[in-house]
């Protein structure tokens, strides 16, 4: 482990919203506590009691796979009684507003609450409501603080480190809330990080996040040791940003003749889920030797774990 | 009505030219009958006990040109009534009421009704606009004519704009033929899209779409450029950017038109959004500090005419909402003028442009004989102590919407008196 440091330090929040609330020594507590769950992840017996007798409510009105699951997964794991909301039956569906939701959910005194909402800020607008520890699970296009430690965690665990690593992160930024807290992560531990991505899908003045950008991919990804692609979200798309899905790929997907630019042993990651064949090739995704995408996924469930342990106790 | 006197007050009439410590006489029917430094107690009948002001200020009754009441349809935000209590208590006796009610202001009938209820619930002179198309759909006209000879002060969509240049033009030629005023909110729908604030850094980090200032900008671009064709009594309702300020000041030496500013854009900037604070989602939106400056500088050389209030009234329920969610708006009628004074105790305006912007100017505009102190007008004015501090707090808002973009915010200068034709209608 590269960073190791003094187990006494307590969590300087209550809630965990953003990456941008947390100081090194948060993200450091973090990244130790889960780097000592992978073990636990992979062993026979996967079950402690660091949550015995508390209750994590996962609140998703957004469409969630792996997100939701490795966070019900992480808290069964733990030993806490996990409750997830399926919004398509709730009242929520019947005009409640998100704050009726939010008192009715804090009458039964829930330890901890799951939140992902399609509205960038409603994590915080939570967290000013309710008694118990709020985690963000992805809020609009603003944060998802446990993609961006377990990214963290994955890259020290393959390359030991990550101050003095070039990091490129690539596809559509504008809106991303990986991106944005990858952007505050790597930028706090220490590596370069290079944006890149067509302009119509960079967000305003996003240099002064202390990024390179870059619209020639290429360029982009010299000398990187990490490429971090991003999912195209179409959905989130309401106007024409771009022309079409091939021209997209000829560009910025990622393919062996780009990453040829990158460092030979780069790292390819991906948050998922992917579009193979729009921002990256389908070779490349599952090429053993260069794709940490399925540690990632493993690794979050350990860095979940570890999110839960620390805001619920 | 007994005669009144006052005496020792610090007089600014910036329509009559006044800036001066004096009295002032109201007579029996409520009308001004003296005013200025001649009024003191050599001159006065000895008999009568004046009212010494102590070196409080006078100025007359604001004019507001940008209210929202929820009359009618959203009583429950804000009534006639209740809007006019607030707007007393912030020394405003006269305001322009935009026409974004349930039904739209669109037609002569139910202007009969307003202007009824107006009359028979409102303490302040109700200037209601109307709008400039039907249910401001922005596709076809309103009868400017019709509703000008019913009492229509202006027209306007209010919180929307007119897209259609085609449209626009035909809207300028009839306001030209009618000698109607027309007000544009100036923003272009498709780059303004899904906007919520400020397009710029703090939009990236708060993951919110933006607004940029460009889509105000060629909005204006676009209305002075038909203007020069048509000259039309023509008002942009509120400037935001610094380089809609460019724009003005370079088109002000070919056409003819008039421009105002919210007290919001003046007073505040994009970082006091902060966390998502859903009272300061506003539109036109909070800007760079840059663009703050630039409209206060915009104000002092004159190329912006007026100062409003933009006073939006939204329940609780429609800003406990996530931001993308929330109603846009904020309440403040109340608060306009003691913000105001911010800008003259900051040492960036002089107090005559402040109320200068306030009173006469909108008067100008709208070519009503308010905003003045003229002898033989009504006797609206306000009496302000402009160094008393107090501190903004919702719960003590006597608005009905509690909606305030300036909850806990120093503030110093309180209006303690408003008259309404020689009658004191509010006292702190």
């Amino acid at each position: 482990m590269a960073i190791k440091t003094n187990k006494a330090i307590k969590i300087s929040q209550k809630h965990l919203l953003g990456i941008q609330d947390l100081s090194i020594n948060d993200v450091n507590l973090i990244l130790d506590e889960a780097h000592d769950f992978i073990k636990v992840n992979q062993s026979k017996n996967k079950k402690i009691d660091a949550l015995r007798g508390k209750t994590q409510i996962n609140l998703f009105f957004e469409p969630s796979t792996r997100t939701q699951s490795s966070f019900e997964l992480a808290g069964k794991r733990l030993g806490a009684d996990v409750m997830s909301m399926n919004i398509s039956n709730s009242a929520i569906k019947k005009g409640e507003t998100l704050i009726d939701t939010a008192m009715t959910l804090n009458a039964m005194h829930p330890d901890i609450i799951v939140i992902r909402h399609q509205d960038s800020g409603a994590c915080n607008l939570l967290s000013q409501k309710v008694n118990c520890a709020v985690l963000n699970a992805g809020d609009g296009r603003r944060e998802h603080p446990t993609q961006a430690l377990l990214d963290a965690l994955t890259i020290i665990n393959r390359k030991k480190k990550i101050e003095g690593l070039r990091i490129a992160i690539c596809g559509d930024i504008l809106h991303s809330r990986v991106a944005r807290s990858n952007i505050y992560l790597l930028n706090m531990l220490g590596a370069e990080v290079n944006i890149i991505a067509p302009t119509n899908l960079m967000p305003k003045e996003i240099e002064k996040f202390g990024v390179n950008t870059f619209t020639d991919m290429k360029k982009g990804l010299k000398d990187c040791d990490i490429v971090m692609m991003l999912r195209l979200q179409n959905e989130r798309m309401t106007s024409s940003y771009l022309s079409s899905n091939r021209e997209y790929y000829e560009y910025y997907g990622l393919t062996p003749d780009k990453l040829e630019h990158a460092k030979a042993d780069a790292l390819i990651m991906h948050p998922g889920p992917m579009n193979r064949g729009i921002e990256i090739d389908t070779n490349l995704a599952d090429d053993i030797n260069k794709s940490v995408i399925k540690e990632q996924v493993e690794l979050g469930v350990a860095v979940r774990m570890a999110c839960l342990k620390i805001f619920c106790t | 009505m007994k005669k009144q006197y006052f005496i020792n007050a610090n007089i600014i009439d910036p329509h009559n030219s006044i800036n001066e410590t004096g009295g002032l006489i109201i007579s029996e029917e409520g009308k001004i009958e003296a005013v200025g430094k001649k009024v003191n107690t050599n001159n006065l009948p000895t008999r009568e006990k004046p009212i010494d002001l102590k070196g409080k200020y006078i100025f007359p009754g604001l004019v507001d040109m940008r209210v929202f009441v929820g009359e009618p349809g959203y009583e429950y935000k804000e009534n006639f009534r209740t809007l006019s209590n607030a707007a007393l208590a912030g020394g405003v006796t006269s305001v322009v009421t935009m026409p974004n009610t349930d039904p739209i202001i669109d037609n002569v009938s139910i202007v009969d009704f307003l202007k009824r209820r107006g009359r028979d619930k409102s303490r302040i002179n109700i200037f209601p606009c109307a709008s400039l198309t039907k249910n401001i759909e922005g596709s076809n006209m309103t009868e400017f004519g019709l509703l000008q000879s019913k009492g229509i002060i202006a027209f306007t969509d209010g919180i929307k704009t007119i897209q259609n240049p085609r449209l626009m033009s035909r809207i300028m030629n009839s306001a030209k033929d009618i000698g109607c005023l027309i007000m544009q909110h100036a923003e272009d729908y498709e780059l303004a899209k899904n906007g919520m604030i400020n397009s710029g850094i703090i939009a990236s980090k708060l993951g919110l779409s933006g607004i940029p200032e460009i889509a105000e900008r060629i909005l204006i671009e676009r209305d002075l450029t038909l203007l020069e064709k048509v000259k039309c009594r023509y008002h942009i309702s509120q400037l935001s950017s610094q380089k809609s300020i460019e724009v003005i000041k370079h088109r002000k030496e070919i056409v003819k038109f008039t421009s105002g500013v919210s007290i919001n854009n003046l007073s505040l900037n994009e970082n006091d959004i902060g966390d998502f604070r859903t009272f300061l989602k506003l539109s036109p939106p909070l800007r760079r500090e840059e663009d703050r400056i630039a409209l206060v500088e915009g104000l002092k050389d004159g190329l912006i005419d007026v100062i409003v209030s933009d006073h939006k009234p939204e329940d609780e329920e429609s800003k406990r909402l996530t931001f993308s969610q929330a109603a846009t708006g904020a309440s403040g009628i109340e608060t306009l003028l003691s913000l105001s004074l911010e800008l003259y105790h900051n040492g960036s305006l002089k107090l005559e442009t402040l109320i200068k912007a306030l009173t006469s100017n909108p008067a100008k505009i709208l070519k009503i004989d308010k905003g003045n102190l003229s002898i033989g007008n009504d006797a609206d004015f306000c009496v302000v102590d402009i160094s008393k501090p107090w501190i903004v707090k919702k719960e003590k808002l006597v608005s009905k919407s509690k909606n305030t973009s300036i909850e806990d915010k120093k503030l110093q200068g309180k209006v303690t008196n408003t008259f309404v034709k020689g009658k004191e209608l509010f006292k702190l």
